[in-house]
């Protein structure tokens, strides 16, 4: 049946920062449909200059409060890259410790609190606790620990303190690593339960397929959270430093977020490219949760991003485990360093919950930054949700408006897109 | 019947919004004694109609004051969250520079005008576009505090924040003095309410609570120069949420 449709989202809910979504077709034929992104510009890469090396991380982990800690590691890569300064191992685990801990946090507010409720039909996580209120407290014990792993690691839930350049102002205590540890191994049981209450409304993720370009860091050693070269599901690894030839960043004029493309018109930065392009070197339990949903290398449905990312909430509960042993067993303890400055430029890119980030300093003889650039998952994304839409649109001509808007609302939210990074809203706009 | 409490967010990085989730099971008895009718971080469901507004953000553009000033005129009672609502916090910056030449160092050459997404003014903290009843301070907010504010307004009373500054409640946590670790700190003028919490991971206090009315700031000064903190560097930490409020 041919119809006029005017679909229109402003403000789209249940996701970080302010994005819109228009869908209008006339007669069953699709006119127009776009993402649009309207958060209010912040200008970090400007702010930052000539403040000294030892802020720049303090004042961009404030570009997002979701995954401030990934801000700030790859800040203090990128400055220490620019000075030359080499890191312990001991601080190396403590920072892969505190990146598990924000993507767990991240990953179990997203998966439980803002993409649940789509798929058990609720419109907040609020009346879930009258209907599925089992549910509820295995999100919330997970978000419990998760918190408390970056407070142990970071001195903070949100906005770290401990991490500083070179090292950490104060190393966690054997104590509350230990703790913290204990808690990641009672929350593995819960997390796979979890796994099970999701796996039952599996058939409310919708069946979308369409070959994008996949690009996360690779690591020969481990599934890549902190370090490694660019990798892309179309082929080819890049070194860190040559990351303007992979984003290509470019303005849409419907945002005031940059666009990114690779090989294709678009790539997708995300939970789901670490497992397309690094699946082997998961954790054996996280494996076992994708096994339960059928998700294998190389998935081209963006829907999956939230399954794939419940994959490495095992896997970083997992992991931790043996990041505390590792760190306590080689001798936990204060360490003493100095920052010698240098001037230089030093890129960083570490995995947060959303995909590869980049951050990129020029530091000058004193130690003040003189220039920056900062890329962001959210941003390498837009330009494969607005793919995505395209794709998807003349599929959805035949559905009813409320069906439509439901579609392309859960597309954007399993992007999980942090737009207040990416400079914020959901709106779908049916005009 | 309960008070209607619906939350805003405006230009920041909604770090203080999730402090209120990370309240787990106290979020569930603030519930008890509220109605949240608009959260948009968190839930579909939204209504204009709402008797206490809380506000994360700075304002940064005419869209952006034209929307504060309507839930202004619809909240009873408007209290700011966090840093960038309260002070205008690492948002200002920016003000350092014309706007103009901002945009260009983030945008380079793309065309922005007439582009209202784009239309910026330099920062500003929300009571300097509409009144603010209460403020609840921090980068981000302590969500304890955010849970007492909150429980204060709804009853009907009226929320105290510290007068004293953030060194007392150091002392009392027996903390080494950073300034003896040699890092400089803010701790002498900035209001109390973290528990100390920089300087008890030995990292000096950056202010983001804001200055005591009442602050010292020639004491403050003093001890700066007594650690050999040139005037610049003095700036630069004054500035990071307080912009040009430190002025030496």
């Amino acid at each position: 049946m041919a119809s006029d449709l005017n679909v229109t989202v402003k403000h789209l809910t249940r996701v970080e920062g302010h994005g819109n979504i228009y869908f209008n077709a006339k007669a069953g034929k699709v006119e127009k449909v776009l993402w649009e992104v309207d958060e209010a510009p912040r200008f970090f890469e400007a702010m930052v200059r000539g403040k000294s090396y030892s802020y720049l991380s303090h004042i961009t982990s404030r570009i997002c409060g979701i995954c401030s800690i990934g801000h700030s590691l790859a800040s203090l890569k990128a400055t220490e890259a620019a000075m030359g300064v080499r890191i312990s191992e001991q601080t190396e685990l403590l920072r892969r410790l505190a990146l598990h801990g924000e993507n767990l946090q991240s990953h179990s507010l997203h998966v439980g609190y803002l993409a649940a409720p789509d798929l058990f039909g609720a419109p907040s996580v609020v009346p879930m606790v009258k209907t599925h209120l089992d549910a509820v407290g295995k999100i919330v014990a997970v978000h419990r620990l998760a918190n408390r792993l970056s407070d142990v690691t970071c001195g903070r839930t949100t906005h770290p303190i401990t991490l500083t350049v070179g090292g950490f102002t104060k190393v966690p205590s054997e104590e509350d690593l230990l703790s913290a540890k204990k808690e990641c191994e009672k929350n593995i049981e819960v997390t796979r339960s979890l796994a099970k209450d999701i796996l039952s409304v599996k058939d409310k993720i919708p069946d979308f397929w369409r070959e994008t370009e996949f690009i996360a860091l690779v690591n020969d050693k481990h599934y890549a959270f902190y370090d490694g070269k660019i990798g892309s599901t179309d082929g080819g690894t890049y070194p860190v430093s040559d990351y303007l030839k992979v984003t290509n960043e470019y303005f849409a004029p419907q945002s005031t977020a940059k666009y990114a493309k690779h090989k294709r018109a678009s790539y997708m930065a995300s939970a789901l490219s670490r497992l397309n392009l690094n699946y082997e070197q998961l954790t054996d339990g996280a494996k076992e949760v994708a096994e339960m949903f059928g998700l294998k290398p190389v998935c081209h449905n963006p829907y999956m991003n939230t399954i794939a990312q419940l994959v490495e909430i095992m896997h970083s509960l997992e992991d931790s485990i043996d990041l505390v042993d590792k760190v306590i067993g080689m001798g936990l303890e204060e360490e003493e360093f100095e920052v010698e400055v240098r001037p230089g430029r030093g890129v960083g890119a570490v995995e947060v919950p959303r995909g590869i980030l980049f951050h990129d300093y020029t530091i000058d003889e004193v130690g003040n930054c003189v220039k920056a650039n900062c890329i962001i998952p959210t941003n390498q994304n837009h330009g494969n949700i607005q793919q995505d839409m395209e794709a998807m649109a003349p599929k959805l001509v035949n559905m009813p408006e409320k069906d439509i808007e439901l579609r392309l609302e859960m597309l954007v939210r399993a992007y999980d897109p942090c737009i207040s990074c990416s400079t914020h809203y959901l709106k779908v706009n049916f005009i | 019947m309960k008070p209607r409490v619906a939350i805003f967010d405006f230009a920041s990085c909604e770090g203080c919004e999730l402090q209120i989730v990370n309240l787990e099971e106290k979020l569930l008895d603030l519930i008890d004694i509220v109605d949240v009718v608009s959260f948009r971080e968190a839930m579909k469901e939204h209504s204009n109609d709402y008797d206490i507004a809380l506000i994360e953000g700075s304002i940064m553009r005419p869209m952006d004051e034209e929307r504060i000033k309507k839930i202004r005129e619809r909240a009873k009672v408007l209290i700011a969250i966090g840093a960038c609502a309260c002070l205008g916090g690492v948002n200002k910056l920016r003000n350092e520079w014309p706007v103009e030449e901002v945009k260009k160092e983030v945008y380079g050459d793309a065309p922005l005008e007439g582009n209202k997404f784009f239309d910026v003014f330099p920062t500003k903290a929300v009571d300097e576009v509409v009144k603010v009843d209460f403020y609840i301070p921090g980068c981000p907010i302590d969500r304890n505090e955010f849970a007492k504010v909150i429980t204060a307004v709804a009853l009907g009373r009226k929320p105290r924040l510290p007068t004293y500054p953030v060194c007392v409640e150091c002392k009392k946590r027996e903390n080494i003095c950073v300034f003896e670790l040699g890092q400089f700190c803010l701790g002498p003028i900035t209001r109390a309410g973290c528990n100390a919490i920089c300087p008890s991971f030995q990292d000096g206090c950056e202010g983001c609570r804001g200055f005591l009315d009442d602050a010292k700031m020639d004491a403050q000064k003093d001890v700066l120069r007594k650690y050999g903190v040139t005037v610049d560097q003095m700036m630069k930490k004054f500035n990071f949420y307080n912009y040009r409020k430190g002025v030496l």
